[in-house]
């Protein structure tokens, strides 16, 4: 599993491999979010916490179809399938490769966004704290989806709309955790309840991962 | 005698290719009684004046949009546990017409809400509820279509109605949570006491009965299409090897 | 006949139309795929009784190619 990890990692890491591409996309997003509304900063610090967790959601969707579709076509997913390591294992393990690559950076890299789009001095422990809880539900929920459409070709704008449905409840959460933090509200409900969906969904979605990879490799 | 013997797809030819013709007769008495009736013989509500008349559409097609959903799930559960071709095929077919209602319920809804709210949209959680409903249906039609192996089709598009379900109840929790809502509370639990009143309430009962035989026909006939198109891809494959 | 509808008749009558509009297009669009498979699947099954030569004598091009192949 680690070996897996490892691998993982260090391809991802690699030229072309995506790393820093979610991150490039996550900083353009809020770049272009003043163009759009204009440079009012009262009205940018009332909508940063939203526009951050909604650009660290669809850069995370962005680098999804990399969990799979490499391994699908050079037949690296067939070894791990037969390898003695169950397939629900190796669904975790992609998804943790995909959070370590994509959800911890952007979580990291929120704050000093926030700068960017005058996000309340209180806000940012809020943000940060929701981004690190939330994202692994959006990788694990990424990785279900991916599973499922890893056989279809030129599938990535079909996983997006399977994808982005998942990822309401945790979405609405999230940025609420986000937004009550930035206008010193109580957070502590939003808060559990993104913990609750993201806890339940490293815990149940990987066997879902499993059973759509193996439909896939039948 | 068991209701699996509907499983077998000559059976459930047999069976829906008799009970068709009745079923769209049946489906065309009621919904024109029901319209009829709630259209031009039922009072104006004193506060909504005459747009009370468009619960005759609003609430049966809200309903057999939710209802459309537990049957795909139901039949998706059925398939992935007993593996009948019928029940995957019936959840394929029931989507496009689940997503028609919930777009009716939608439409109308808005429809309803310019004058007496005031507003098109709100974003409130009944209504936003329904828009991810209708999203979750375009994926769900989405992937049926994108995937070329039926057997795989039928599984990926079970195991996505089985996650999705739970998400879909989840998402309706956190926007109960996210945003209070405008939208009035259940117009038709049977022990409530803000019922509709009477005069209301038996014109939607047939309409509801109607838009419900309407659901049932349409699921029937559109899943003997698939069969059909199941066995002529049957017919082509042999065809395609025979001459190979 | 037509009830007073009101200040409201517009939104009424719209409501009917589009509701009205999209029960009739489902409705529609699934008798013609079931109309449109039922035709392809006789003509198959048809063709395939009397057996591959009779192939020929369709008018649909694909049969034609077929039984020249063969």
């Amino acid at each position: 599993m680690i070996a897996l990890l490892a691998r993982d990692l260090r391809l991802s890491i690699r030229a072309g491999g995506g790393f820093g591409l979610a991150l490039a996309f996550f900083l353009i997003v809020v770049t272009l979010t003043p163009f759009a509304v204009g440079p009012n900063t009262a009205t940018l610090s009332l909508i940063a916490p939203g526009i951050l967790w909604l650009g660290a959601l669809l850069a995370c969707l962005l680098s999804l179809d990399r969990i799979f579709a490499l391994d699908w076509e050079d037949g690296a997913l067939d070894l791990v399938a037969t390898s003695p390591l169950p397939l629900e294992g190796a669904a975790a393990i992609k998804a943790a490769a995909h959070w370590l690559t994509t959800g911890l950076p952007l979580t990291l890299a929120a704050p000093a966004l926030g700068v960017l789009l005058n996000l309340p001095p209180q806000g940012f422990v809020w943000l940060a704290l929701s981004l690190a809880l939330g994202t692994p539900a959006l990788s694990v929920i990424g990785t279900f989806g991916a599973a499922l459409t890893v056989g279809v070709k030129r599938g990535g704008l079909l996983m997006s709309l399977i994808v982005l449905p998942l990822y309401v409840p945790t979405l609405i959460f999230g940025a609420e955790v986000a937004r009550r933090g930035a206008e010193a509200q109580a957070t502590a409900t939003p808060l559990a309840a993104l913990a609750a969906i993201s806890l339940a969904c490293v815990a149940l979605l990987p066997f879902a991962a499993a059973a759509a990879l193996r439909v896939n490799l039948r | 005698m068991s209701i699996w013997e509907y499983a077998n797809p000559t059976k459930f030819m047999r069976v829906t290719g008799v009970a068709l013709p009745w079923l769209w007769a049946l489906t065309a008495v009621c919904l024109t009684v029901g319209l009829t009736w709630g259209f031009f013989f039922t009072p104006d509500d004193f506060r909504q004046g005459s747009t009370v008349k468009i619960i005759y559409l609003h609430v049966p097609s809200a309903l057999m949009g939710i209802n459309a959903w537990l049957m795909m799930l139901a039949t998706s559960l059925i398939w992935l546990i007993r593996r009948h071709h019928v029940s995957a095929l019936a959840a394929k077919a029931a989507a496009p017409v689940g997503a028609t209602f919930t777009l009716i319920a939608l439409a109308t809804g808005a429809l309803w809400g310019q004058p007496m709210w005031g507003t098109w949209w709100e974003w409130d959680p009944r209504l936003t509820s329904f828009l991810v409903l209708f999203l979750f249906y375009l994926g769900y039609m989405a992937l049926w279509a994108a995937i070329e192996d039926p057997d795989t089709a039928a599984d990926l598009t079970s195991v996505l109605c089985l996650v999705g379900s739970v998400f879909a109840v989840l998402s309706r929790y956190a926007l109960v949570f996210w945003n209070q809502g405008l939208h009035q509370g259940a117009s038709l639990s049977l022990d409530a006491e803000e019922n509709v009143a009477d005069v209301f309430w038996y014109p939607l009962l047939v309409c509801i009965a109607g838009f419900v035989l309407l659901f049932v026909a349409l699921v029937f006939l559109r899943t003997r299409t698939e069969i059909r198109a199941r066995r002529i891809k049957a017919l082509e494959t042999r065809a395609r090897i025979s001459a190979a | 006949m037509m009830p007073d509808l009101g200040k409201y008749a517009l939104w009424v009558l719209s409501a009917y139309g589009v509701s009205i509009a999209l029960l009739a297009s489902i409705t529609m669009l699934s008798i013609l795929q079931a109309r449109r498979t039922r035709r392809a699947l006789q003509a198959m099954e048809e063709g395939r009784k009397p057996g591959r030569r009779d192939g020929a004598r369709s008018e649909a091009p694909g049969t034609v190619k077929e039984a020249a192949n063969g």
